[in-house]
């Protein structure tokens, strides 16, 4: 059953990105922007928890998810050392995402060649 | 503010502008919604059976298993970008290839692939995060705005 939904809702939160896209005629780059900070209110609310038992993979895939666990890493550095912890603890959730972006593109960059 | 502009621009210019309004291409929303529904659902779906994978066999939980999948996902974008599928893909998903974290991982990637002409310091290191730039910084900036209004209600706020 979470396969069938976490279809849905990530296949719902990309009509979302289309839709900023089409009708508020947003680029791309501001559309991530918002969808991001989304998933970090959203988390700050306390209500991306609860999506991502509903929906796996449906609300970890999408960008969101990246807001998400920002905010997460940062509060659960925040009860051990308080407001310094949101500083220092800022990554430490979200470390797979942005160095595995950087880690493959270095790859990338080696193996593959510009297409024109 | 667009007002002010139509203001200021004489009135031929205001004329083509309402001329160019009248021509542009009616954007096919309902149909780009359904394309990105169905393109950003499969890519989900995929990970999820990717999250699944790391739950049965390497433990970790419903929670923990986004960060490995994320990771897998993006390492999939890089030989789908490498050899020029995920252009495609991007051209008939429009969002639906784009909001999953493999467009984060696309924007990455195409971009230090591209520029290694330029070298890999200046070209690859210095472009790399152009695009995805923006994500991280505003990103970062608005989870420590909310860490930080929280952790203060939690500890003085006895939220």
């Amino acid at each position: 059953m979470i396969f069938f939904w976490a279809f849905v809702i990530g296949g719902l939160i990309c009509v979302v990105g289309q839709l900023l896209l089409d009708v508020l005629k947003l680029n791309p780059g501001q559309t991530l922007t918002i969808l991001v900070v989304s998933g970090a209110i959203l988390d700050g609310f306390g209500l991306y928890e609860p999506l991502i038992d509903f929906a796996g993979a449906g609300a970890t895939v999408p960008i969101t998810s990246f807001g998400n666990s920002l905010v997460h890493g940062a509060m659960a550095e925040a009860e051990i050392h308080g407001l310094v912890g949101v500083v220092t603890g800022m990554f430490e959730v979200t470390s797979a995402g942005i160095s595995a972006a950087i880690i493959f593109g270095v790859i990338g960059a080696i193996i593959f060649k510009p297409k024109g | 503010m667009a007002d002010k502009t139509k203001k200021n621009t004489p009135p031929d210019a205001q004329e083509y502008q309402a001329f160019q309004q009248e021509r542009e291409v009616k954007r096919p929303i309902l149909k780009n919604c359904v394309k990105a529904f169905l393109v950003g659902g499969i890519i989900c779906f995929i990970g999820q059976i990717i999250s699944t994978f790391y739950i049965y066999y390497f433990h970790f939980t419903e929670q923990t298993a986004g960060n490995p999948t994320v990771a897998t996902l993006i390492f999939i974008t890089m030989l789908f970008t490498g050899f020029g599928f995920y252009d495609r893909i991007g051209q008939f998903a429009g969002a639906g290839s784009a909001v999953p974290v493999t467009g984060f991982g696309n924007a990455v990637i195409s971009a230090a692939i591209e520029h290694r002409t330029e070298g890999f310091i200046l070209g690859v290191g210095t472009n790399m995060l152009k695009l995805a730039g923006p994500v991280i910084v505003y990103g970062v900036f608005s989870a420590f705005v909310i860490a930080l209004i929280k952790t203060i209600l939690i500890q003085w706020g006895g939220l």
